[in-house]
């Protein structure tokens, strides 16, 4: 039956190819909001789902694109085992294939890496409606270019994805999660302190005056690393790390459709002090990720973040037909469009969702 | 052609070029001795302007140009192209910057591994690839393989550890990927780059990614009387939820040239040796190290030694550090393997080697990384016998074979270079090489960058004839068989 959906995408692919019919890519549509508004046909690729294989002895599990999140997750929690990059899956129907191509990471990303750190193999349909696979189910792997990574965040515009293998890592033993009052300087100050000591950091944050930590591992090493900080136990961590992750939380509660406020993602290097732009701020990932509810400009965040040594993106709100991204230098955009050409020389996958261009 | 290399001097100076045939020489290979090639002159750039200079000038003249760390590759990725220009970043040796608060360091790509963790060490912080060649590999060549090291099962391979890198086009234009972020807008163009082999643009500077150094560590050995037992402990370790700093294997033939060559006082009666880094806070360390222990045992260990203290893991470590010097004094020549298959095939993929080695009537030591699968058979020859060269590259290839049909890969962390590349007509189909090409052309659309590496022509498969039938679709079906 999956054999069948596949070609039945191969067929709308290669129609979509002689006809030069713009596509547009849909799995569970839990990420629709994110990059910005394309149109074209619908290609709904959802009920490609299902479990391929998982041998926990080989921390490798392989699921057809269409599989949901929540399902891998429950998969894998049998054994003892996890995404390791906590995906954001903002939706319950979100899907592995949505997961991959928007490339977002969770609380943990920092700590232990992004979801492109963990993806090892996949198999996809090109813009000429090939299926191809790259990669595999083994950790080292440099046979050929790395396609499973340069598609992992590429939104769909260079395949349609149909399986991946993702590497999984067991649950940690033990967490805790600690909280006390700072100021943002200063909760910059020791996220990077701490990520620089051997202490089992596996999420940390700022937001309305407080400092949280996570610690994960051991449950020895958790509670002899918890005693060296000047913070409190905060008994609904598991709680507060997942409405972070899902922005189920009171600072995302906004839906921004209404006002001149967006929200905002500035990924910016760690150490990056605070920056000088009007809003509210929520800081993540050791001060890597820093989440900003503002109306300030476009040009000044974009500018500000650029000169940070970062990037901006207009996560929720503001105009979707606009540039969402940080827009590309020439060099680097040139190599964009050569990329795009070589996957989907007629740019009907996804075309526009990422840059305007292509 | 020497007309190239007066127009060069007409824009490097004369003392950053060799083009004299004995100098040339030392230049001809690189680690994989068995291919050589001299290449038109050797250019040794001591900035990022010169290269941009040197770059447009052979895009100008269509002069391949073939990238060159230490020359410490194993699969003859540096091997000059004839007619055209090697480049030797052997000058670009600084580290430019340690932040120890950011925990990155930006170094040129000249650098040796080593050099980073050296120079980050005293703010607790390390470099976490460590191949073996770490005391004379360059950074510029490690983010050009993808390399690994012993302790790649935990921490990663150099693309997770890496964040950015300065790389100069083919047409001499210099463009920063990645950032200092932890991610970046658009395409995930390191990765891309990583393990690219020097196909796609050439590395002036890399900013690499610093971790803080375990509190403590331990090393246990392992005898086993059985590989098979060996091959599943690895298995039971991960399962259990532990993940090991290294986890490394040597079959019966390597113990016994390691034990020769530096009394390591390794069992040399035992089938094979498991050896087991666990680290991380002290009271983590001993309660894994107690469980690695007791799994050992129940899997069939005749003997199970755990280090006393930091002196005696090191022996543990030397004797597997030492290996393939040892292998070459028991074999006058020998060919290293590299592929990488799913753990649990460990046991019975090393008994199809052992087999295919007896068909051969050549020896082969087994030495590798088993934590991720990636073995590294040793296959002994000796050059001045007729014939037996061409038989050990033939096992060779048998062997990465294997590798593939058990649903592994051809190279693990070598890199394709030469050496594999017809290897890779068996791993990827016709359509997979095509897109292959279609990347490649996007970066270098004249194919001077290090042509003939990693990326066979569809040519060279059919000639090669890798019947790679899957699902009884022969492959390169297009192409005329000659």
């Amino acid at each position: 039956m999956t054999g069948e959906l596949v070609q039945q995408y191969q067929q709308h692919i290669q129609d979509a190819y002689v006809a030069e019919t713009p596509l547009c890519i849909q799995g569970g549509g839990s990420k629709a909001f994110y990059g910005r508004k394309i149109k074209g046909e619908i290609l709904d690729v959802s009920a490609n789902a299902g479990v391929i294989s998982y041998e926990p002895t080989e921390l490798v599990i392989t699921v057809r694109a269409g599989t949901t999140i929540s399902e891998i997750n429950e998969v894998l929690a049998k054994e003892k085992q996890m995404l390791a990059f906590e995906p954001p899956c903002f939706a319950t129907n979100a899907t592995a294939g949505g997961m991959v191509a928007c490339g977002l990471s969770g609380p943990r990303r920092p700590y232990v890496g992004a979801v492109r750190d963990f993806v090892l193999g996949l198999k996809c349909l090109n813009g000429k409606a090939e299926i191809l696979n790259f990669g595999g189910q083994v950790m080292k792997n440099v046979a050929g270019y790395d396609v499973s990574r340069l598609m992992t965040g590429a939104m769909g515009t260079l395949g349609v994805l149909l399986e991946v293998s993702l590497k999984v890592l067991p649950e940690p033993e033990y967490e805790l999660t600690l909280k006390g009052e700072s100021d943002l300087a200063t909760a910059i100050q020791l996220m990077n302190k701490w990520a620089g000591q051997s202490v089992p950091v596996s999420a940390t944050s700022f937001h309305d005056g407080n400092i949280y930590i996570r610690l994960s591992g051991h449950k020895s090493a958790v509670l002899a690393a918890a005693s060296q900080f000047p913070l409190s136990e905060y008994p609904d961590g598991e709680n507060y790390w997942q409405s972070l992750r899902e922005h189920k939380d009171n600072y995302f509660a906004d839906d921004f459709s209404s006002d001149s406020r967006n929200l905002w993602r500035l990924s910016v290097p760690s150490t990056t002090e605070e920056i000088n732009l009007q809003g509210q701020w929520l800081i993540e990932w050791g001060g890597a990720q820093r989440w900003l509810i503002t109306s300030e400009p476009l040009e000044q965040i974009r500018n500000v973040a650029g000169k940070a040594g970062g990037h901006a993106t207009l996560f929720r709100g503001g105009d979707r037909d606009g540039e969402i991204f940080q827009p590309l230098s020439t060099g680097i955009e040139h190599l964009h469009v050569a990329l795009k050409n070589a996957f989907d020389p007629k740019r009907i996958l996804n075309r526009g969702r990422l840059y305007k261009k292509f | 052609m020497s007309l190239f290399v007066d127009k060069l001097k007409t824009q490097i100076a004369k003392e950053l070029i060799i083009s004299d045939e004995e100098l040339l020489r030392a230049y001809e290979c690189d680690a994989l001795s068995a291919y050589r090639q001299l290449p038109l002159c050797v250019v040794l750039p001591e900035n990022v302007e010169q290269v941009q200079a040197i770059m447009q000038l052979c895009y100008q003249e269509n002069v391949p140009v073939v990238a060159r760390g230490a020359g410490t590759g194993l699969s003859g990725g540096a091997m000059p192209v004839a007619d055209g220009l090697l480049l030797s970043l052997a000058r670009f040796n600084e580290i430019i910057e340690v932040d120890p608060h950011q925990r990155t360091a930006r170094v040129q790509p000249g650098v040796r591994n080593i050099c980073v963790s050296e120079a980050a060490e005293k703010y607790d912080l390390f470099y976490a690839p460590d191949p073996s060649s770490q005391i004379a590999c360059t950074i510029g060549g490690n983010v050009a393989e993808n390399s690994g090291g012993v302790h790649c099962l935990k921490y990663g391979l150099t693309v997770h550890n890496i964040m950015a890198v300065k790389l100069i086009t083919v047409t001499g234009e210099l463009v920063e990927i990645g950032a200092e972020s932890l991610d970046s807008a658009g395409y995930d163009l390191l990765a891309l780059i990583t393990g690219s082999e020097g196909m796609l643009g050439v590395i002036v500077e890399v900013t690499l990614k610093l971790l803080s150094k375990p509190l403590c560590n331990k090393v246990l050995l392992a005898a086993f009387d059985e590989v098979e037992a060996a091959g599943d402990s690895v298995a039971g370790i991960i399962a259990s939820g532990i993940i090991p700093a290294g986890l490394e294997m040597m079959d019966n033939a390597c113990i016994r040239a390691v034990e020769d060559y530096l009394h390591a006082g390794y069992p040399v009666d035992a089938a094979a040796i498991l050896i087991c880094e666990i680290d991380g806070a002290a009271e983590e360390v001993d309660s894994e190290c107690r469980k690695v222990e007791a799994i050992l045992k129940a899997a069939g260990a005749s003997e199970v030694r755990v280090a006393r203290d930091k002196a005696e893991g090191e022996i543990f470590w030397a004797g597997r550090k030492s290996a393939f010097p040892a292998v070459g004094r028991i074999a006058s020549d020998y060919y290293c393997m590299d592929g990488t298959i799913p753990r649990k095939h460990i046991g019975s993929v090393l008994n199809m080697i052992n087999d295919l080695a007896e068909q051969y009537h050549l020896g082969v030591v087994n030495v590798f990384h088993a934590g991720d699968g990636n073995l590294h058979p040793l296959i002994l020859y000796d050059v001045s016998i007729e014939g037996e060269q061409e038989r050990a590259e033939e096992l060779g290839g048998k062997i990465l074979e294997i590798c593939v049909e058990v649903g592994g890969t051809i190279t693990g962390e070598h890199g394709v270079g030469v050496e594999k590349i017809n290897q890779m007509c068996v791993q990827f189909n016709t359509e997979e090489l095509l897109q292959f090409h279609a990347i490649k052309s996007a970066f270098d659309p004249k194919g001077l960058l290090n042509p003939g590496k990693a990326i066979p022509t569809l040519h060279r498969c059919a000639e090669f004839g890798a019947m790679h039938v899957h699902q009884g679709k022969l492959p390169h079906a297009d192409l005329e068989r000659f």
